[in-house]
């Protein structure tokens, strides 16, 4: 085996060896006809990330003739070879992969400035195939847009956070943080929407929401933003795979991940709001008066599981938390109509945790019912920051 | 200036006198040698050498001439103390060590001899403080009986090509390989980690490499852990020489430049872990 990459794709191959380390501790190297497979899994086989880079992505591209090489190294070894990722592009000139079966070593030749060489043998171990099954064109919901989207989107939540959902509607994304049942009390809700028209693409076959792992979508995003390519997503059903995907004419980047399956978020949604599993967000305050956006956060009650409109998810960037905190005399400024649905809303939260409260959205309309619009104070309320929606039915 | 009153009347006594309008020309370049609690420190008239041994195998050595010195007064050939060298150190750096420029801490370094303390006046902003650090019996530093006749191998680099090299070099190795040849790959670093090896070629020929003079090809290998604490001064440091001499012995010599410009050097000898065969 015997390829060189040049001058930027140096560092595009650095990207995404990078970002694989984020899924697993193994690089598995396969150099096949149709290019150079890296693969990385995670060891609960919930993740798997396949890069493959054609071979007009390397100035030379030869590869072992005659039988099927493949190996699994370390990736901290190969991180090792590309430290220093900033100033990769200002060094490094060439670099050139080669393959010594006999001494089974791996050898990465990085040619810089100045003549500096830098030779890294790694050792390599043989290992099976890895190849993950998955067929991203039979998903019903694809949407394609610029990293920088979900860039700016998952900087919301905190490093440490596991699990998202994301939620479609035929005209919406939502992204939430997942919480387990039992600490939904505890927790710290965030919940971003997203526009369609924010993504380049944006096609819902089926209106529901998948959770898979938010750490694993950085990983993919460490590549995709450094590279600029548009990232798409598919998935289907929860349960089946989700698949991010970067491509251009010489490389293609798969990550695909678990879901939850349908049961937990069944269950979840069910106790949450008594409604069926995948919540179609309502689209009604796309006609929403835009001063209602100066509505307080606390005041507005999601129009629970009431029989008028359905329940519709929070929106926009809001946060919300269930604090004890007591901001009763805010009740007393929104219709009456609501502070029935409170009570309703009252009776949901105690035996299931936070009924689909509804914050106030600064940014976007507030989700007042339309006829409840007229009756509201919004100037009054401004000056609320915090949104503490839980304490109203205390 | 309160320093200089005190220097007519406490002139006398003291065997050595050293003052520096900027401390941080002297705590700058100590620091980048401070591996090790304590440093002897030798005076002479041609200025000031402080010592920082490890486990007898490896020594660095710091140079700041007289002429660095706004005062330097020395009323014996030679002479010599071993102080706690962090102690020195956060002494020297007792004003917070502010790097505002036109703001330092000026210094006068005092000493009296055999038993007494090494006395530090620190000035700044109007404000002196004075230290007293004790003094020890100076050990005998160890000499690596390393002369330029026996040098067999020199090359001079640019120490910005080396920074990069040390900064990303395995330290799952237990050991840094030296290659000099006078054919490929001239000079070569190399270790030898958990996953493998990795080797750093420097050709005779590069923009980086200053000065190039190999006579014969040796490899050598030198513990890690002792030359690790070299890239303090590497950093600092402008160019670097590096020697090997017949035992494999191995110098570096750092070129540093402090704040005013001038120049220090700082020496780094160490042994070699084994002979090592050409592979």
């Amino acid at each position: 085996m015997d390829c060189v990459v040049t001058g930027g794709n140096v560092k595009v191959l650095a990207k995404a060896i990078h970002s694989l380390s984020r899924i697993g501790d193994e690089l598995y190297v396969e150099p096949q006809d149709d290019g150079l497979a890296l693969r990385s899994v995670n060891s609960s086989r919930s993740a798997y990330a396949c890069f493959l880079f054609a071979p007009l992505f390397f100035s030379r591209y030869t590869i072992p003739s005659g039988h099927a090489f493949r190996c699994k190294m370390a990736i901290k070894s190969v991180q090792a070879v590309f430290r220093s990722l900033a100033s990769l592009e200002k060094t490094v000139e060439k670099c050139h992969i080669g393959l010594d079966e006999k001494k089974n070593r791996l050898t990465f030749t990085l040619h810089c400035k100045h003549g500096l060489l830098k030779t890294h043998n790694l050792s390599f171990q043989d290992s099976e195939s890895l190849q993950a099954v998955f067929d991203k064109d039979s998903y019903g919901n694809v949407f394609r847009s610029h990293p920088r989207l979900l860039v700016d989107t998952v900087v919301h939540f905190p490093p440490s956070l596991e699990e998202v959902t994301v939620s479609v509607s035929d005209e919406r994304m939502w992204v939430r943080n997942h919480v387990e049942e039992e600490d939904r009390s505890k927790s710290m809700l965030t919940e971003l929407c997203l526009a369609s028209d924010e993504f380049d693409h944006f096609a819902v076959t089926t209106q529901n929401s998948v959770t898979f792992c938010l750490k694993e979508l950085r990983g993919m995003l460490v590549f995709a933003e450094s590279t600029g390519l548009p990232v798409s997503m598919y998935f289907d059903e929860p349960g089946s795979p989700l698949v991010l995907s970067v491509t251009d004419s010489v490389l293609e980047g798969n990550f695909v991940l678990a879901t939850l399956s349908d049961d937990s978020n069944h269950r979840k949604n069910n106790s949450r709001r008594e409604q069926t599993p995948p919540p179609p967000p309502n689209d009604d305050f796309m006609d929403d008066d835009m001063d209602s956006y100066l509505i307080a956060m606390d005041t507005s009650i999601a129009p629970g599981p009431s029989a008028t409109r359905p329940p519709t998810p929070p929106l926009a960037v809001s946060t919300y938390s269930k604090q004890p905190a007591a901001a009763n005399h805010r009740s007393r400024l929104i219709a009456e109509e609501q502070e029935e649905e409170e009570e309703e809303e009252a009776e949901l939260a105690d035996s299931a945790g936070p009924p689909n409260k509804k914050f106030c959205s600064l940014f976007f309309g507030s989700v007042l019912p339309p006829s409840s619009q007229t009756s509201t104070q919004p100037v009054t309320n401004q000056e609320v920051l915090a949104s503490d929606s839980e304490d109203d039915e205390q | 200036m309160p320093l200089s009153t005190q220097s007519q009347a406490d002139d006398e006594p003291y065997v050595l006198v050293a003052s520096l309008d900027n401390a941080r020309n002297l705590s700058n370049i100590l620091k980048s040698i401070t591996f090790k609690d304590h440093a002897i420190f030798s005076a002479t008239p041609n200025g000031l050498k402080v010592t920082v041994e490890d486990s007898k195998c490896m020594q660095a050595n710091a140079f700041i001439q007289a002429d660095i010195f706004q005062e330097f007064t020395i009323k014996e050939d030679l002479v010599g103390f071993q102080v706690n060298l962090t102690v020195l150190l956060d002494c020297l750096n007792i004003f917070g060590g502010s790097t505002v420029q036109g703001v330092s801490t000026a210094l006068r370094m005092c000493y009296r001899g055999y038993g007494y303390p090494l006395t530090l006046f620190l000035e700044e902003g109007g404000v002196v403080t004075v230290c007293k650090i004790n003094t020890q019996e100076p050990e005998e530093p160890v000499d690596f009986d390393f002369c330029s006749n026996n040098v067999t191998n020199k090359v001079i680099l640019l120490s910005e090509s080396l920074k990069e090299a040390f900064s990303e070099l395995d330290m799952t190795s237990e050991v840094l390989q030296i290659t000099m040849s006078p054919s490929q790959p001239y000079f070569r670093l190399s270790t030898f980690g958990n996953s493998g090896n990795a080797h750093y070629d420097y050709p005779k020929d590069s923009e980086m490499m200053e000065l190039f003079r190999c006579t014969t090809t040796q490899t050598n290998r030198y513990k890690m852990s002792l030359l690790k604490p070299s890239t303090k001064a590497l950093a600092l440091s402008c160019k670097v020489s590096v020697r090997t001499d017949s035992r494999g012995f191995l110098s570096l010599q750092y070129l540093v430049r402090n704040d005013d410009g001038q120049i220090c050097f700082v020496e780094y000898y160490c042994c070699p872990d084994e002979e090592v065969e050409e592979e």
